[in-house]
């Protein structure tokens, strides 16, 4: 049928249900919003993560002459024990866990200090004998972490072992936390829109019922009658999730873009690109949602 | 055109049957009165060819398909072959003359050169030319019903179906109703009307069918209402 008539027929079907077909727009755009948070969240963990884990390795932080005496009592390491370590590291009880690792002197340190934070004045006034000399180790396994971490502990000439991927627990937890939270949020409010579509659809078909009735008798095929009153759902579902990433994107760009981010550059954060990345998932799902609950609904009351 | 072969239907719940054992056929080109009392069957029967119900028993063809065993899908496609009015016109009353006759064409998909071409034609046959802008409000019954009758033919069908045309209308705009219906018999259109106004069936003098309590209980080519009047023949409107 026609185009410029279907929507025509569309236009006339939401201008007599404005206050509805609102209704449906905002509830979509509320509950959208939560989906696309929900889908930034775990983006969020996923940058941290992917920038983090790859970078976070396990630390064997070797003595210097300014370690505390209960974990260094003999004062920086000597060449016997740091062999012992570097032959620990290749031993067979461990080389299955450890995938690669490497040396990192302290001058080597002092210049990844200068390099990474060297607009920190306090690193002017760091030398290398300060820091420690460190094996950083990448796991084969992560999940086998706390063996080797074990394993070097108690070692002599050790100052401290890290497993750096530990410090991001903590923050893992809060996202995956605010995930569910919202995630939860999204599927009540999901739910809400999709029972609004229904009722709004049925009051939208019972309003022009009379165009309907006239419809079938003249022989408009069922999908035609149907059409307007589907589309109708799409279109408030996608308005919705339109502003819902608009809310997105403005909120990203305005407190993390261009504030936070600024100041936290380490977090990795969201950018309105990831908004857009999952924006055609978020209007995907409010059009899923819409076209089954205005096409149940409409199956439901216009047959022919 | 069409055919009943032994044709029952009973409504769910209803105990007694609106239509039992009816057999019919209507040729081409015919003008048929179906005449009865109200709940005698004459709009069941017309829901039957409608396909607006199905039959429970029986065989049923109109246009040359098998409403029996016709699938659902293809119901639409049919009416599209018939032309329908009703007693109380069911025009839009937010549409004009000409958009309530366009719409009929515009919800088949019909383009946009075929409704300017078949609307001003039709218009121009029932006699609303200079009406076509016009809301139905502003119209008289007759000229709301001659809408109506526009709406349904302007797709050209070769059967149009009318229950009750003349119900809402004075003798007047009676007369003028059934004189547009003749003509558009006279161009070839078959054309089944329920009524059961008296004064229209013996003045028309065409085949009558009566129906009573579901069953064809006359069939008589050019007659009255009754074959044996018992009432005063005076025009009268629907009793």
């Amino acid at each position: 049928m026609n185009l410029s008539f279907v929507l025509r027929e569309v236009w006339e079907g939401v201008r007599g249900n404005l206050s509805m077909v609102l209704s449906i727009v905002l509830v979509t755009f509320v509950s959208l919003s939560f989906v696309s948070v929900a889908a930034l969240l775990q983006i969020q963990i996923g940058n941290l993560k992917s920038y983090w884990y790859d970078k976070a390795q396990i630390a064997i932080y070797l003595c210097n002459d300014f370690d505390n005496e209960l974990v260094c009592p003999s004062g920086a390491i000597t060449q016997t024990e740091q062999i012992a370590v570097a032959g620990q590291l290749k031993s067979p009880a461990l080389t299955p866990y450890i995938d690669t690792y490497y040396f990192e002197s302290q001058d080597e340190a002092y210049e990844r200090l200068l390099e990474d934070t060297g607009e920190l004045t306090a690193a002017q006034y760091l030398n290398p004998s300060q820091l420690n000399a460190t094996y950083w180790i990448s796991l084969a396994d992560p999940e086998k972490a706390e063996l080797v971490v074990e394993a070097f502990e108690s070692q002599p000439g050790v100052a401290a072992v890290a497993d750096q991927r530990s410090y991001f627990d903590p923050i893992i937890g809060l996202l995956n936390g605010a995930t569910l939270a919202a995630g939860s949020i999204a599927t009540v409010m999901l739910f809400s829109a999709a029972l609004l579509t229904t009722t709004t659809i049925r009051l939208s078909a019972f309003a022009r019922r009379r165009e309907i009735g006239i419809m079938r008798l003249v022989g408009a095929s069922s999908a035609s009658i149907q059409l307007p009153f589907i589309l109708e759902g799409l279109i408030a579902a996608l308005l919705g999730g339109g502003l819902a990433i608009g809310l997105n994107v403005f909120i990203v760009e305005n407190y993390l873009t261009d504030s936070l981010a600024t100041e936290l550059a380490f977090a990795n954060f969201v950018t309105a690109t990831d908004v857009f990345a999952v924006a055609p998932y978020v209007l995907g799902l409010g059009a899923i949602l819409a076209v089954l609950a205005s096409g149940i609904s409409t199956f439901r009351h216009l047959r022919t | 055109m069409i055919r009943l072969d032994n044709v029952s239907k009973t409504y769910r719940g209803a105990g007694e049957s609106a239509l039992t054992g009816i057999d019919l056929e209507i040729a081409r080109g015919e003008f048929v009165f179906l005449v009865g009392a109200s709940g005698s069957g004459k709009s069941s029967l017309l829901r039957l060819l409608l396909r607006e119900e199905k039959l429970d028993s029986g065989e049923l063809f109109v246009l040359g398909e098998s409403l029996t065993s016709m699938p659902q899908r293809q119901v639409a496609k049919y009416r599209r072959r018939l032309g329908v009015v009703f007693q109380d016109f069911r025009l839009l009353s937010n549409k004009t003359v000409y958009q309530n006759v366009a719409y009929a064409l515009q919800v088949i998909g019909k383009s946009r050169a075929f409704v300017e071409t078949s609307v001003p034609d039709v218009l121009r046959l029932v006699g609303l030319e200079d009406k076509s802008s016009s809301f139905p409000a502003a119209l008289s019954g007759g000229q709301q019903q001659r809408v109506a009758i526009a709406r349904a033919l302007v797709n050209r069908p070769e059967l149009l179906l009318a229950d009750e045309p003349t119900g809402n209308l004075d003798p007047d705009n009676s007369r003028e109703i059934m004189g547009l219906l003749s003509r558009i018999n006279l161009s070839g259109t078959t054309i089944v009307m329920a009524t059961h106004d008296r004064g229209i069936v013996d003045q028309m003098q065409r085949r009558v069918v009566e129906i009573q309590d579901g069953r064809v209980i006359r069939d008589a080519e050019t007659a009255s209402y009754r074959e044996m009047p018992s009432g005063p023949l005076e025009i009268s409107e629907a009793d």
